[in-house]
């Protein structure tokens, strides 16, 4: 392999990316070395346990895929916005389709999840840390690898350009030839460990970490949502493992799984990838879910309405999203009978997130509302997510869908269940939590704006799609031509997406100016929260989180001993040892490792695969062989931190 | 995480420390998703088993000796890995080593009679390139062949700790945890030897 196609060259916008790449990275090595960093990334965060650290550097990753696979959905809406455009061609825009897909799914919206899953779940359930620390690392670093493996596929050997569906054959050898599609299999496979891990970690952790009297059925909304996701997950990711390893198969080895030679049947990997596709959309709105659950009872002073239908109708949920993953290839030819099957349970997974926004509305009902800003977000959800799934219901219509399939409509509908429900959710999740992790509110005046501005354009770029969609408009066409008549909706469609744009900057503007100027936190208890994440003493929960493990007597336990007067304040005699895991460096060379396996087999280079496996291998028997116990907190430093007085 | 804990002397040892008790439950849970891998390569290899292109059909080359041989030697070792536990729950270390050595010496014979078989069936032409059905085949029963590779190499390497440290709540459990693996291996190969090997051969000779 010649090095100009090693790295990707000719295309002025990768040669402004490679230059901006390297500065960013002489910039950080700079910062780093000049304010004598690198100590503190080493023992702070690169070799952390901790689940409230790991949980900020996950939501970290996830904020800058949200401004690659941004910037991503900016280049196809710029190429869109007129009829005929020369801005991008064919081949790119492919790409980045491919890759806006893959980055938000897989590596923005999940992770965001997740990372609020770890801040928030130990602190609601009253544990002083997840099931598996250790693992737990082991976790976010093959996610962050994976991403970081997929991400540099645009400057290095070429991105993806099948979709993020990677249908065969598009996918195989004779047309996706070079390393892009690699990349995506590779990517994913090893974050795929990853969330596998985080999905068995945090089952074992909300089954059996719960403090004393924490019942199932007294467990806060959120910690169900992330109970039943992980289930989904310890049963769906396993099928992407599969699906994958298959077409690494078929691209390394010559196996006939999905190919045309060989009698491989194509149609295979359209099902299992929607097996695990289908239950992935209920893995990034669930949690959402719990976040607004969260978020309308605390500001509408209110118990969550409903709050055992609220659980069924998760399960019932959690059940369905196995049970429908036919809807997404009616057209493929399955034939009427197994079409109105998958039709019908696609229409009753309708009924019980029906439930659930009734019990939304219920639970404000005669509620005190305060219009925070998380609870902006959330009733925003409400209504924009209620056109996506009403938009659903008419796609699930098996005959109807002959007509939308495949055009804008469904785009339009995927987006408005995505970012109605699942990138609100994670905004008005960041938001609600931003004073546990970081000790201070994010401004509302100027996250009022961010709502606006992102809603507002959020419908202005997809509410025009529906109708150019209903047009005849088919996705993932690179250009369209002027008799179409589709140019206008387009122009004001683009017009929504840079509003949307504008908005995530003022976001990250609010991160800066709050981090100056917000007024810090003097209480744990920020917005007058329900759980028991808002019992600690401190804006930030130490990093045992809890001095002393709180008892539980039921639902809302830490707002009915408000409304009692009966706040539990810690003395002196309370306070025990406290156990806790140590640092361990090796998750992060674990994932390095798995980078070297995972660029080996991109580029095919067996040898440079075999050296990473070796190396992933070795971190393994390093960890058998290392019989760490941890160590304890002494009662004086827990005395210290907590300030009491003997 | 391990505190010092009191309990019920009946309580096993590995089932005496916090973290014992987790990772054994988190072991569990991550069998479950074993099974829905195996579910899935066992749904991949029954949809492809007819599409046999130009190659030879799967029962064809099956032999039966072969197979009885392996099945015999997984079977048993999942019993003598049985007796190991059983040993161990005794504090017996001579006796927790005796069995666990004999089971992986059963599992390296099991692997020596399907790496044969292997290549003999590449021999007559049939590898995982052939066809859509022989490369379900390869893969499916290659995946459960490299689970008992790491299985062997992971007792291994927990057997040098129980060497070293002896029997205590930390190492018991995780000899606990690979039994739990070894005995879920011999129930995958029960469904491969029904699913891949049975219903091939009938399906072949009627």
């Amino acid at each position: 392999m010649k090095w100009d196609e090693f790295f990707v060259t000719g295309d002025p916008m990768i040669y402004g990316a490679d230059v901006s790449i390297v500065l960013t990275m002489v910039g950080i090595l700079f910062y780093l070395t000049r304010y004598k960093k690198w100590k503190w990334l080493w023992t702070e965060w690169l070799t952390t346990v901790d689940h409230k650290k790991l949980g900020i550097m996950y939501i970290v990753s996830a904020v800058l895929m949200l401004f690659r696979g941004g910037v991503d959905a900016l280049l196809m809406r710029t190429q869109l916005a007129v009829p005929e455009a020369k801005f991008l061609d064919s081949q790119h825009y492919n790409e980045i389709f491919t890759t806006h897909g893959t980055i938000m799914i897989i590596f923005m919206a999940m992770p965001f999840l997740i990372g609020i899953i770890n801040v928030v779940v130990p602190l609601q359930i009253g544990a002083r840390d997840v099931a598996y620390p250790y693992l737990n690392a082991v976790s976010f670093w093959t996610f962050f690898i994976g991403a970081m493996l997929f991400n540099i596929s645009f400057v290095i050997g070429g991105s993806p350009s099948a979709g993020w569906t990677s249908y065969m054959p598009l996918a195989s050898n004779e047309l996706s030839p070079g390393p892009g599609q690699n990349y995506y299999l590779w990517g994913l496979q090893i974050a795929g460990i990853g969330t596998l891990l985080t999905g068995i970690n945090f089952l074992v952790t909300i089954l059996k970490m719960r403090a004393p009297g924490m019942t199932l059925f007294r467990m806060p909304m959120f910690t169900w949502s992330s109970l039943v996701t992980m289930v989904i997950i310890i049963f769906a990711f396993p099928i992407l493992t599969v699906a994958l390893a298959l077409m690494s198969f078929d691209r390394l080895f010559g196996s006939h799984f999905f190919t045309l030679q060989g009698e491989g049947m194509d149609m295979l990997w359209a099902n299992l990838f929607w097996l695990w596709g289908h239950p992935e959309v209920y893995i990034v709105i669930l949690p959402a879910f719990g976040i607004f659950s969260e978020i309308i009872s605390t500001f509408s002073k209110k118990t969550l309405f409903g709050y055992k239908a609220m659980i069924w109708s998760m399960l019932l949920i959690a059940g369905y999203s196995f049970l429908v993953w036919v809807h997404h290839f009616f057209t493929m030819g399955s034939g009427a009978a197994v079409n109105s099957v998958f039709s019908i349970t696609t229409m009753a997974i309708g009924i019980p997130t029906g439930v659930k926004i009734f019990n939304w509305l219920f639970t404000m009902y005669r509620g005190k509302i305060q219009f925070t800003t998380p609870m902006l977000w959330s009733l925003g959800f409400i209504v924009n997510f209620v056109v996506g799934g009403v938009t659903g219901v008419m796609l699930a219509m098996a005959a109807a869908d002959y007509q939308y399939h495949n055009t804008y409509f469904l785009v339009s509908h995927f987006h408005y269940v995505l970012i109605a429900g699942t990138v609100f959710g994670c905004f008005a999740g960041l938001i609600y939590w931003y004073p546990k992790m970081f000790g201070y509110k994010l401004n509302e005046r100027i996250g009022k704006w961010v709502f606006w501005l992102f809603t507002i354009g959020f419908n202005v770029c997809f509410m025009p799609q529906y109708f150019l969609g209903l047009d005849g408009m088919p996705r993932r066409v690179y250009t369209y031509s002027e008799e179409s008549g589709w140019g206008p909706l387009n122009m004001v469609s683009t017009l929504g997406g840079f509003m949307m744009g504008i908005a995530f900057l003022v976001l990250v503007y609010n991160m800066y100016y709050s981090f100056r100027f917000a007024k810090r936190e003097t209480t744990g208890d920020a917005w007058g929260g329900r759980t028991l994440e808002w019992s600690t003493p401190s804006a930030m929960p130490p990093f045992y989180n809890f001095a002393k493990i709180p008892e539980v007597t039921g639902l809302d336990h830490f707002w009915r001993q408000k409304q009692a007067g009966k706040v539990e304040k810690l003395t002196a005699k309370d306070i025990k040892k406290i156990h806790m895991p140590s640092n361990s460096g090796v998750p992060f060379i674990m994932g390095s490792f798995f980078f070297v396996l995972g660029f080996g087999f991109v580029f095919d280079w067996i040898w440079m695969a075999f050296l990473g496996g070796i190396g992933v291998i070795g971190t393994l028997i390093y960890r058998s062989f290392e019989y760490d116990d941890g160590y304890y907190v002494s009662v004086e430093e827990v005395l210290e931190t907590e300030k009491i007085s003997k | 995480m391990a505190h010092a804990e009191t309990h019920d002397p009946n309580t096993p040892l590995e089932y005496r420390s916090e973290t014992g008790r987790l990772n054994i439950l988190g072991f569990w849970i991550f069998l479950g998703a074993e099974v829905a891998l195996f579910a899935t390569l066992f749904a991949t290899y029954m949809v492809l088993t007819h599409r046999i292109a130009d190659g030879p059909a799967l029962g064809e080359l099956f032999e039966v000796k072969s197979l009885l041989i392996q099945t015999f030697l997984l079977l048993t070792s999942s019993f003598t890995c049985g007796l190991a536990v059983h040993e161990m729950r005794r504090h017996n270390v001579k006796g927790l080593m005796l069995w666990m050595i004999i089971t992986l010496g059963l599992g390296l014979g099991f692997l020596y009679f399907e790496i044969q078989e292997f290549l003999h069936f590449i021999h007559e032409g049939a590898n995982i390139g052939t066809s859509a059905a022989w490369s379900g085949f390869f893969v499916l029963v290659g995946t459960h062949g490299a689970h008992v590779t790491f299985g062997i190499f992971w007792v291994t390497m927990v057997l040098i700790q129980v060497a070293k440290r002896g029997l205590t709540p930390a190492t018991s459990a995780k000899v606990f945890i690979t039994s739990l693996y070894w005995h879920f291996l011999d129930v995958v190969w029960i469904f491969i030897f029904t699913a891949v090997y049975l219903m091939g051969m009938v399906m072949h000779h009627g």
